[in-house]
């Protein structure tokens, strides 16, 4: 049963890139907050704060190629009561400066947002190099460091500006191809209140980011089928919501986990953490099987790499079976 | 009553540094002993301060980050005689529970503190963030800073260098410890820094030289920095100092770095410092 609380729709029509959702965001965030202020590494057109520094050119900086000076920077800006949101591709957002984050943002508990475009696969022909999918688990590690990966456009947007409003370090992630607009633009978005998007007892979901789609796809094919799905958007993946998904697979008894991120690290691992703390139950993971990707398109990557809603479709059909052998 | 005779007390901080070091068996006195005529002018006579009721945000008032935070001795020292914390709090230093760190941290909320420091090449970044907030919320206070000569190998220096005189952000003084010495030997033998004023013009800062154990020479020094206010350009102080300075067996060596004195060695150190505010 779809929860028309959070779902707009079963059917989109429109696509848009999530990275236009954190440009209108940040616009929005800047007309709001005057401390707001944006720094971007010579990717401002990628990373869509051209709105913002067209309207506030006095509070954006661009900073060239030099993501370390760019995070010490942001850390500094906050002496003195300004919110920063530093913008930048995710693998130099992540990677390339983890030694600054950890010391000068999340050990100094500095109220930097580290808006990170281009996560993942779907970043598409720039190739490995470029296609982090360690990033989450990276900013997950670090203590005092919120972690967001929104789904869709228009949670995008809110969660951009709800990062403004909310004091502390905060990792959020985005990307770079248009995908299906399918949320409620106005549904209420709270930072670590995971989303029940369908309601269902046979088998939980529990997908973050561009796979929240991918998984309302498999679960609306499972319900053709008659078997009823759970899918939970967990846009916060820390601190993660485990009240919502153990509720969850308390009912169905078996869950599976999606992600455009390694299985090592990511939504999966604190999943599985969860679960074998507080209520084991089978569980299968879709994410990256511990391997680099590669240049094509995003929908062939997320093809290759079984990231998708048929992906997701048989780790259902996977998970479900071992329950049944396994209560046998 | 906040003392006016800055060599007297940077006696007393040189005695502090070696106290505390021994007491935790750990520490950094060689670096922390060449900074002490710096910190103790800044601190004691240059600054803008409100010692007494520290706020993070330090909006009208000079700021200083310690980017080589391995020094931290020096800076602990200087803050609690300026009264920023209790002077009994030293003997805390390194130990377990403790608001001194290894290296300077701002989780247990030592009052003074803004940022965490010790993974090297950070501090320029960050001073020129919150530079360029003073600049935006018109403060006209300034921002020092100071690194290890050794410290300039690293790249994020650089960056930071570039972009500070790209912005003109000219409300900045950096002080470079040029003490020739890095834990595995000389900056000569270890990487050679080269022409470093040469270095800093090149990047588009006034580079300004001075002798660090010369309270006179260090004045000139900031009037000089702080009057290049309005030029559009950062100012960067190479400051030469004598590692160890004031213990004669510590200075000059990299040796003394990263070590603690023994008990002999510092009864030996202090019967050379002068106890002028006396000992915590």
């Amino acid at each position: 049963m779809v929860n028309s609380r959070y779902i707009l729709t079963t059917e989109p029509s429109e696509k848009k890139d999530t990275r236009s959702g954190f440009g209108a965001g940040l616009l929005e965030a800047g007309k709001h907050n005057k401390n707001v202020v944006a720094l971007c590494a010579d990717l401002t057109g990628s990373l869509k704060m051209g709105d913002f520094q067209k309207a506030f050119p006095e509070r954006f900086f661009q900073v060239g190629i030099a993501e370390a000076n760019m995070m010490g920077l942001a850390a500094g800006m906050t002496i003195g009561g300004k919110i920063p949101f530093t913008g930048t591709f995710a693998n130099f957002s992540t990677g390339r400066v983890y030694d600054q984050i950890r010391q000068s943002i999340a050990y100094s508990e500095k109220n930097v947002k580290i808006c990170a475009s281009h996560a993942g696969l779907t970043l598409g022909e720039d190739g490995a190099t470029h296609q982090i999918l360690e990033d989450m688990g990276m900013m997950a590690m670090l203590p005092n460091m919120t972690v967001i990966c929104p789904a869709d456009y228009s949670q995008t947007k809110m969660a951009t500006e709800a990062i403004a409003d909310f004091h502390g370090p905060v990792y959020l992630r985005f990307g770079r191809p248009a995908v299906p607009m399918f949320l409620r633009p106005d549904s209420p978005f709270e930072i670590g209140k995971a989303q029940t998007l369908t309601e269902g007892n046979d088998v939980t979901i529990a997908a973050t980011g561009h796979l929240v789609w991918e998984a309302m796809e498999a679960a609306l094919t499972l319900e053709a089928r008659g078997i009823k799905a759970e899918v939970i958007n967990v846009h916060t993946v820390k601190p993660l919501d485990g009240k919502t998904l153990l509720d969850s697979v308390k009912r169905t008894g078996c869950i599976v986990t999606a992600e455009e991120h390694q299985r090592i690290g990511g939504l999966g691992s604190q999943v599985a953490q969860l679960l074998a703390s507080h209520h084991p139950v089978p569980m299968e993971q879709v994410a990256v099987n511990d391997s680099f990707g590669e240049s094509g398109t995003p929908a062939q990557l997320m093809a290759k790499y079984g990231l998708n809603a048929e992906a997701i479709l048989q780790k259902a059909e996977t998970v479900m079976g071992r329950l049944t052998v396994e209560a046998s | 009553m906040i003392p006016s005779d800055m060599t007297a007390i940077a006696s007393q901080v040189r005695r502090d540094i070696v106290r505390m070091v021994h007491g935790a068996s750990s520490g950094h006195p060689g670096g922390s002993l060449g900074c002490a005529d710096l910190l103790s002018l800044l601190y004691f006579e240059v600054m803008q301060l409100n010692a007494e009721n520290f706020l993070m945000d330090g909006k009208d008032e000079d700021l200083f980050f310690l980017s080589n935070g391995h020094i931290s001795p020096v800076w602990y020292s200087v803050l609690a005689r300026r009264g920023f914390f209790p002077v009994a709090e030293l003997a805390t230093f390194r130990k377990l529970n403790s608001r001194l760190q290894g290296h300077p941290a701002t989780e247990e909320g030592l009052p003074g503190i803004r940022i965490a420091s010790g993974s090297l090449g950070q501090g320029l970044s960050v001073a020129l963030g919150a530079a360029e907030t003073k600049l935006l919320n018109d403060d006209s206070c300034t921002v020092y800073t100071l690194h290890g000569d050794g410290e300039l190998q690293e790249g994020q220096i650089w960056e930071a260098a570039m972009y500070a005189a790209h912005r003109k952000i000219d409300n900045i003084i950096s002080f470079i410890d040029c003490n020739g010495q890095q834990i595995d030997g000389s900056t000569e033998d270890v990487m050679s820094l080269g022409d470093l004023f040469s270095k800093w013009s090149a990047f588009g800062w006034n580079v300004l030289q001075c002798d660090g154990h010369d309270m006179d020479s260090l004045r000139e020094a900031v009037a000089s920095g702080l009057s290049n206010r309005g030029s559009g350009k950062p100012t960067v102080v190479l400051m030469k100092t004598s590692m160890g300075k004031g213990v004669d067996f510590m200075e000059g060596t990299h040796k003394w770095h990263g070590i603690a004195p023994n008990d002999d060695q510092l009864e030996a150190a202090l019967s050379q410092l002068d106890q002028t505010l006396g000992d915590y």
